[in-house]
Protein backbone atom coordinates (compact mmCIF):
# COMPACT_ATOMS: atom_id res chain seq x y z
CA UNK A 1 0.00 0.00 0.00
CA UNK A 2 1.70 3.14 -1.17
CA UNK A 3 0.64 6.42 0.39
CA UNK A 4 1.89 9.97 0.10
CA UNK A 5 2.78 11.86 3.27
CA UNK A 6 2.81 15.64 3.31
CA UNK A 7 5.53 17.01 5.53
CA UNK A 8 4.86 20.41 7.13
CA UNK A 9 7.50 23.14 7.02
CA UNK A 10 8.69 22.67 10.62
CA UNK A 11 9.58 19.00 10.01
CA UNK A 12 11.28 19.40 6.66
CA UNK A 13 14.69 19.71 8.22
CA UNK A 14 14.33 16.03 9.13
CA UNK A 15 13.47 15.02 5.56
CA UNK A 16 16.29 16.88 3.87
CA UNK A 17 13.83 19.52 2.73
CA UNK A 18 11.34 17.11 1.09
CA UNK A 19 7.74 18.27 1.36
CA UNK A 20 6.27 14.97 0.25
CA UNK A 21 7.38 11.41 0.92
CA UNK A 22 5.93 8.21 -0.48
CA UNK A 23 6.01 5.26 1.90
CA UNK A 24 4.34 1.89 2.35
CA UNK A 25 1.92 0.98 5.10
CA UNK A 26 -1.55 -0.45 5.63
CA UNK A 27 -2.36 1.67 8.68
CA UNK A 28 -1.47 5.14 9.91
CA UNK A 29 0.75 3.52 12.57
CA UNK A 30 2.64 1.56 9.88
CA UNK A 31 3.21 4.70 7.92
CA UNK A 32 4.64 6.49 10.95
CA UNK A 33 7.07 3.58 11.45
CA UNK A 34 8.05 3.70 7.76
CA UNK A 35 8.61 7.43 8.04
CA UNK A 36 10.85 6.86 11.05
CA UNK A 37 12.98 4.29 9.20
CA UNK A 38 13.34 6.60 6.23
CA UNK A 39 13.92 9.75 8.29
CA UNK A 40 14.91 9.03 11.88
CA UNK A 41 13.56 11.59 14.34
CA UNK A 42 10.19 12.07 12.62
CA UNK A 43 8.30 9.70 14.88
CA UNK A 44 9.16 11.45 18.13
CA UNK A 45 7.92 14.70 16.63
CA UNK A 46 4.56 13.12 15.80
CA UNK A 47 4.12 10.67 18.69
CA UNK A 48 4.73 10.75 22.43
CA UNK A 49 6.76 8.17 24.35
CA UNK A 50 3.79 5.81 24.46
CA UNK A 51 3.51 5.97 20.69
CA UNK A 52 0.28 7.97 20.72
CA UNK A 53 -0.11 10.86 18.30
CA UNK A 54 0.68 14.05 20.22
CA UNK A 55 -2.20 16.32 21.19
CA UNK A 56 -0.77 19.31 19.37
CA UNK A 57 -0.19 17.41 16.15
CA UNK A 58 -3.02 16.31 13.91
CA UNK A 59 -2.68 13.60 11.31
CA UNK A 60 -5.15 13.67 8.46
CA UNK A 61 -5.98 10.94 5.98
CA UNK A 62 -7.14 12.91 2.99
CA UNK A 63 -9.31 15.57 4.70
CA UNK A 64 -10.25 13.57 7.80
CA UNK A 65 -8.52 13.80 11.20
CA UNK A 66 -7.45 10.29 12.31
CA UNK A 67 -8.54 11.10 15.88
CA UNK A 68 -12.08 10.83 14.50
CA UNK A 69 -11.30 7.65 12.54
CA UNK A 70 -9.37 4.87 14.25
CA UNK A 71 -6.28 6.80 15.25
CA UNK A 72 -3.08 4.93 14.51
CA UNK A 73 -5.10 1.85 13.52
CA UNK A 74 -6.84 3.75 10.71
CA UNK A 75 -6.63 1.58 7.58
CA UNK A 76 -5.21 3.10 4.43
CA UNK A 77 -5.78 2.41 0.80
CA UNK A 78 -3.52 2.89 -2.16
CA UNK A 79 -3.19 6.54 -3.12
CA UNK A 80 -4.32 7.95 0.22
CA UNK A 81 -2.68 11.18 1.27
CA UNK A 82 -1.55 11.71 4.84
CA UNK A 83 -1.03 15.24 6.12
CA UNK A 84 0.77 16.11 9.33
CA UNK A 85 -0.61 19.39 10.70
CA UNK A 86 1.15 20.65 13.81
CA UNK A 87 -0.30 23.47 15.89
CA UNK A 88 1.26 26.78 14.98
CA UNK A 89 0.73 30.01 16.85
CA UNK A 90 2.55 32.81 15.05
CA UNK A 91 0.68 35.96 14.13
CA UNK A 92 3.60 38.26 14.09
CA UNK B 1 -30.67 50.85 7.85
CA UNK B 2 -28.15 53.68 7.85
CA UNK B 3 -28.83 56.81 5.81
CA UNK B 4 -25.77 56.89 3.60
CA UNK B 5 -24.10 60.16 2.76
CA UNK B 6 -23.25 60.71 -0.90
CA UNK B 7 -19.63 60.17 -0.07
CA UNK B 8 -20.43 56.81 1.53
CA UNK B 9 -22.45 55.72 -1.49
CA UNK B 10 -19.44 56.43 -3.65
CA UNK B 11 -16.89 54.96 -1.24
CA UNK B 12 -18.77 51.69 -0.87
CA UNK B 13 -20.23 51.53 -4.40
CA UNK B 14 -18.30 48.36 -5.33
CA UNK B 15 -19.80 46.63 -2.32
CA UNK B 16 -23.28 48.03 -2.72
CA UNK B 17 -23.44 46.85 -6.32
CA UNK B 18 -22.86 43.25 -5.22
CA UNK B 19 -26.26 41.57 -4.75
CA UNK B 20 -24.83 39.60 -1.78
CA UNK B 21 -23.91 42.83 -0.02
CA UNK B 22 -26.10 45.67 -1.26
CA UNK B 23 -26.99 48.78 0.73
CA UNK B 24 -28.35 46.61 3.49
CA UNK B 25 -25.14 44.62 3.85
CA UNK B 26 -23.00 47.74 3.75
CA UNK B 27 -25.19 49.26 6.43
CA UNK B 28 -24.68 46.12 8.49
CA UNK B 29 -20.90 46.43 8.15
CA UNK B 30 -21.01 50.06 9.27
CA UNK B 31 -22.93 48.99 12.35
CA UNK B 32 -20.63 46.05 13.11
CA UNK B 33 -18.03 45.87 15.85
CA UNK B 34 -14.96 43.70 15.44
CA UNK B 35 -12.25 43.13 18.03
CA UNK B 36 -8.76 42.13 16.93
CA UNK B 37 -6.03 40.59 19.05
CA UNK B 38 -2.66 41.66 17.70
CA UNK B 39 -1.61 44.57 15.47
CA UNK B 40 1.24 42.66 13.89
CA UNK B 41 1.67 40.58 10.75
CA UNK B 42 -1.85 39.16 10.60
CA UNK B 43 -3.47 42.16 12.28
CA UNK B 44 -2.10 44.49 9.60
CA UNK B 45 -4.00 43.17 6.57
CA UNK B 46 -7.07 42.35 8.67
CA UNK B 47 -7.27 45.88 10.10
CA UNK B 48 -6.56 47.45 6.71
CA UNK B 49 -9.28 45.54 4.86
CA UNK B 50 -11.88 45.77 7.60
CA UNK B 51 -11.35 49.53 7.75
CA UNK B 52 -11.59 49.76 3.97
CA UNK B 53 -14.78 47.69 4.06
CA UNK B 54 -16.34 50.17 6.45
CA UNK B 55 -16.63 47.96 9.52
CA UNK B 56 -17.92 50.70 11.79
CA UNK B 57 -16.08 49.92 15.01
CA UNK B 58 -12.74 48.15 15.19
CA UNK B 59 -11.10 47.40 18.53
CA UNK B 60 -7.46 46.41 18.50
CA UNK B 61 -5.26 45.16 21.35
CA UNK B 62 -1.48 44.97 21.40
CA UNK B 63 1.06 46.11 23.99
CA UNK B 64 4.01 46.46 21.66
CA UNK B 65 5.59 49.42 19.92
CA UNK B 66 6.57 49.50 16.26
CA UNK B 67 10.07 48.18 15.62
CA UNK B 68 12.10 48.40 12.42
CA UNK B 69 12.17 44.58 12.13
CA UNK B 70 8.33 44.58 11.99
CA UNK B 71 8.16 46.52 8.74
CA UNK B 72 9.15 43.53 6.57
CA UNK B 73 5.51 42.35 6.95
CA UNK B 74 3.46 44.58 9.27
CA UNK B 75 2.22 46.88 6.55
CA UNK B 76 -0.16 48.89 8.68
CA UNK B 77 2.86 50.58 10.28
CA UNK B 78 5.64 52.56 8.63
CA UNK B 79 9.11 53.99 9.13
CA UNK B 80 7.85 57.17 10.81
CA UNK B 81 5.96 55.17 13.43
CA UNK B 82 8.96 53.37 14.92
CA UNK B 83 8.67 53.53 18.70
CA UNK B 84 4.94 54.36 18.58
CA UNK B 85 2.46 51.94 20.18
CA UNK B 86 1.28 49.58 17.45
CA UNK B 87 -2.37 50.14 18.26
CA UNK B 88 -1.89 53.91 17.84
CA UNK B 89 -0.09 53.43 14.54
CA UNK B 90 -2.82 51.05 13.36
CA UNK B 91 -5.50 53.56 14.32
CA UNK B 92 -3.82 56.33 12.31
CA UNK B 93 -3.52 54.14 9.23
CA UNK B 94 -7.11 52.90 9.42
CA UNK B 95 -8.55 56.35 9.91
CA UNK B 96 -6.45 57.81 7.13
CA UNK B 97 -7.90 55.13 4.84
CA UNK B 98 -11.46 55.49 6.04
CA UNK B 99 -12.62 58.19 8.48
CA UNK B 100 -15.96 56.36 8.87
CA UNK B 101 -14.29 53.82 11.11
CA UNK B 102 -14.18 54.28 14.86
CA UNK B 103 -11.05 52.63 16.25
CA UNK B 104 -10.80 51.62 19.91
CA UNK B 105 -7.24 51.00 21.00
CA UNK B 106 -6.19 48.71 23.84
CA UNK B 107 -2.50 49.30 24.44
CA UNK B 108 -2.05 46.19 26.55
CA UNK B 109 -2.29 42.43 26.28
CA UNK B 110 -5.55 40.62 26.76
CA UNK B 111 -5.53 38.52 29.94
CA UNK B 112 -7.98 36.33 31.82
CA UNK B 113 -8.89 39.43 33.87
CA UNK B 114 -9.84 41.78 31.05
CA UNK B 115 -10.76 39.77 27.97
CA UNK B 116 -14.38 38.89 28.73
CA UNK B 117 -15.32 42.48 29.51
CA UNK B 118 -13.66 43.69 26.33
CA UNK B 119 -15.09 41.16 23.90
CA UNK B 120 -18.60 41.37 25.31
CA UNK B 121 -18.83 44.73 23.47
CA UNK B 122 -18.05 43.22 20.06
CA UNK B 123 -19.79 41.07 17.44
CA UNK B 124 -16.81 39.16 16.10
CA UNK B 125 -13.31 38.43 17.35
CA UNK B 126 -10.20 37.99 15.22
CA UNK B 127 -7.13 36.33 16.64
CA UNK B 128 -3.76 37.18 15.14
CA UNK B 129 -1.69 36.79 18.29
CA UNK B 130 1.61 34.99 18.35
CA UNK B 131 1.55 32.53 21.22
CA UNK B 132 -0.35 29.47 22.38
CA UNK B 133 -1.47 30.59 25.84
CA UNK B 134 -3.24 33.61 24.31
CA UNK B 135 -4.86 31.42 21.63
CA UNK B 136 -6.36 29.19 24.30
CA UNK B 137 -7.40 32.21 26.37
CA UNK B 138 -9.12 33.84 23.39
CA UNK B 139 -10.84 30.59 22.42
CA UNK B 140 -12.21 30.00 25.90
CA UNK B 141 -13.31 33.62 26.36
CA UNK B 142 -15.11 33.61 22.99
CA UNK B 143 -16.88 30.40 23.96
CA UNK B 144 -18.08 31.82 27.29
CA UNK B 145 -19.13 35.13 25.71
CA UNK B 146 -20.69 33.36 22.70
CA UNK B 147 -18.68 35.28 20.12
CA UNK B 148 -17.59 33.89 16.76
CA UNK B 149 -13.82 33.70 16.46
CA UNK B 150 -11.74 33.79 13.29
CA UNK B 151 -8.33 32.46 14.10
CA UNK B 152 -5.22 32.79 11.94
CA UNK B 153 -1.72 31.51 12.55
CA UNK B 154 1.49 31.25 10.61
CA UNK B 155 4.96 29.81 10.84
CA UNK B 156 7.79 30.27 8.34
CA UNK B 157 5.99 29.38 5.08
CA UNK B 158 2.82 27.91 6.50
CA UNK B 159 -0.54 29.35 7.48
CA UNK B 160 -3.74 28.13 9.13
CA UNK B 161 -7.16 29.78 9.25
CA UNK B 162 -10.31 28.53 11.00
CA UNK B 163 -13.61 29.88 12.30
CA UNK B 164 -14.86 28.77 15.68
CA UNK B 165 -18.47 29.26 16.73
CA UNK B 166 -19.47 26.25 18.81
CA UNK B 167 -22.16 28.34 20.50
CA UNK B 168 -23.97 28.79 17.18
CA UNK B 169 -23.84 25.33 15.67
CA UNK B 170 -24.12 22.17 17.72
CA UNK B 171 -21.57 20.27 15.66
CA UNK B 172 -19.11 23.17 15.27
CA UNK B 173 -15.76 22.73 17.01
CA UNK B 174 -13.66 25.12 19.10
CA UNK B 175 -9.89 25.59 19.04
CA UNK B 176 -9.50 23.02 21.82
CA UNK B 177 -11.31 20.42 19.68
CA UNK B 178 -8.56 20.97 17.12
CA UNK B 179 -5.64 21.14 19.55
CA UNK B 180 -6.61 20.06 23.08
CA UNK B 181 -3.25 21.12 24.49
CA UNK B 182 -0.54 23.57 23.55
CA UNK B 183 2.91 22.19 22.77
CA UNK B 184 5.27 22.30 25.74
CA UNK B 185 7.00 25.66 26.16
CA UNK B 186 10.27 25.86 24.30
CA UNK B 187 9.28 23.38 21.61
CA UNK B 188 7.96 25.99 19.25
CA UNK B 189 10.31 28.74 18.17
CA UNK B 190 8.96 32.28 17.94
CA UNK B 191 8.87 34.26 14.69
CA UNK B 192 12.08 36.04 15.55
CA UNK B 193 13.82 32.70 16.03
CA UNK B 194 12.14 30.90 13.14
CA UNK B 195 11.68 33.63 10.56
CA UNK B 196 8.58 34.33 8.54
CA UNK B 197 8.02 35.11 4.88
CA UNK B 198 6.55 38.62 5.03
CA UNK B 199 3.91 38.29 2.33
CA UNK B 200 2.60 35.11 3.97
CA UNK B 201 1.06 37.40 6.59
CA UNK B 202 -0.89 39.05 3.77
CA UNK B 203 -2.12 35.73 2.39
CA UNK B 204 -3.32 34.44 5.76
CA UNK B 205 -4.60 37.76 7.17
CA UNK B 206 -6.52 38.56 4.02
CA UNK B 207 -8.33 35.22 4.20
CA UNK B 208 -9.26 36.12 7.80
CA UNK B 209 -10.57 39.49 6.60
CA UNK B 210 -12.61 37.90 3.80
CA UNK B 211 -14.08 35.41 6.25
CA UNK B 212 -14.81 38.18 8.77
CA UNK B 213 -16.78 40.23 6.25
CA UNK B 214 -18.75 37.13 5.16
CA UNK B 215 -19.44 36.24 8.77
CA UNK B 216 -20.69 39.76 9.53
CA UNK B 217 -22.89 39.74 6.44
CA UNK B 218 -24.01 36.15 6.96
CA UNK B 219 -23.23 35.16 3.37
CA UNK B 220 -21.64 32.11 1.79
CA UNK B 221 -20.24 29.06 3.54
CA UNK B 222 -18.62 29.63 6.90
CA UNK B 223 -15.21 28.16 7.61
CA UNK B 224 -16.62 26.74 10.86
CA UNK B 225 -15.77 23.05 10.90
CA UNK B 226 -12.92 23.49 8.43
CA UNK B 227 -9.24 24.21 8.73
CA UNK B 228 -7.62 26.04 5.83
CA UNK B 229 -3.95 25.21 5.59
CA UNK B 230 -1.64 27.17 3.29
CA UNK B 231 1.76 25.94 2.19
CA UNK B 232 3.53 28.85 0.51
CA UNK B 233 6.45 26.78 -0.74
CA UNK B 234 4.10 24.44 -2.61
CA UNK B 235 1.71 27.32 -3.25
CA UNK B 236 -1.16 25.17 -2.12
CA UNK B 237 -4.25 25.64 0.03
CA UNK B 238 -5.91 22.63 1.62
CA UNK B 239 -9.23 22.50 3.37
CA UNK B 240 -9.36 19.87 6.10
CA UNK B 241 -12.34 18.76 8.15
CA UNK B 242 -12.41 19.95 11.70
CA UNK B 243 -14.71 17.99 13.92
CA UNK B 244 -16.23 18.76 17.24
CA UNK B 245 -14.63 16.57 19.89
CA UNK B 246 -17.30 15.24 22.29
CA UNK B 247 -14.46 14.91 24.82
CA UNK B 248 -13.42 18.56 24.42
CA UNK B 249 -12.71 19.99 27.89
CA UNK B 250 -14.45 23.24 26.91
CA UNK B 251 -17.30 22.60 24.46
CA UNK B 252 -17.65 18.82 24.82
CA UNK B 253 -20.29 16.77 26.60
CA UNK B 254 -18.65 16.91 30.02
CA UNK B 255 -16.68 20.13 30.14
CA UNK B 256 -13.98 20.51 32.77
CA UNK B 257 -13.21 24.12 31.88
CA UNK B 258 -16.08 26.22 33.15
CA UNK B 259 -14.34 29.55 33.63
CA UNK B 260 -11.19 31.30 32.50
CA UNK B 261 -8.21 29.82 34.27
CA UNK B 262 -4.65 31.05 34.38
CA UNK B 263 -3.06 30.92 30.99
CA UNK B 264 0.62 30.46 31.50
CA UNK B 265 2.81 33.13 30.04
CA UNK B 266 -0.19 34.87 28.53
CA UNK B 267 0.98 38.18 29.90
CA UNK B 268 4.69 37.72 29.53
CA UNK B 269 4.92 36.51 25.98
CA UNK B 270 5.17 39.25 23.44
CA UNK B 271 2.71 39.54 20.61
CA UNK B 272 4.71 41.26 18.02
CA UNK B 273 8.21 39.94 17.84
ZN1 LIG C 1 -14.16 22.28 21.77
Amino acid sequence: MSVTVRIPTPLRKLTGGSDEITVDGTTVGDVIESLESAHPGLKERICDDAGEIRRFVNVYVNDEDVRFLEGRATALKDGDELSIVPAIAGGC
Amino acid sequence: MIDFTEEQIERYSRHIILPEVGAEGQSKLLESKVFMIGAGGLGSPVAYYLAAAGVGTIGIADADVVDLSNLQRQIIHNQDRIGMPKVESARETMQALNPDVKVNTYNYFVTEDNIRDIISEYDLIIDGCDNFPTRFLVNDACYFEKKPLISGAMFRFEGQVATFKPHQQKDAPCYRCLYPEPPPAGLVPSCSEAGILGALAGAVGTIQAVEAVKELLGIGDSLAGKLMVFDALRMEWKKLKLRKDPGCPLCGDNPTITELATYEQACELKFGE
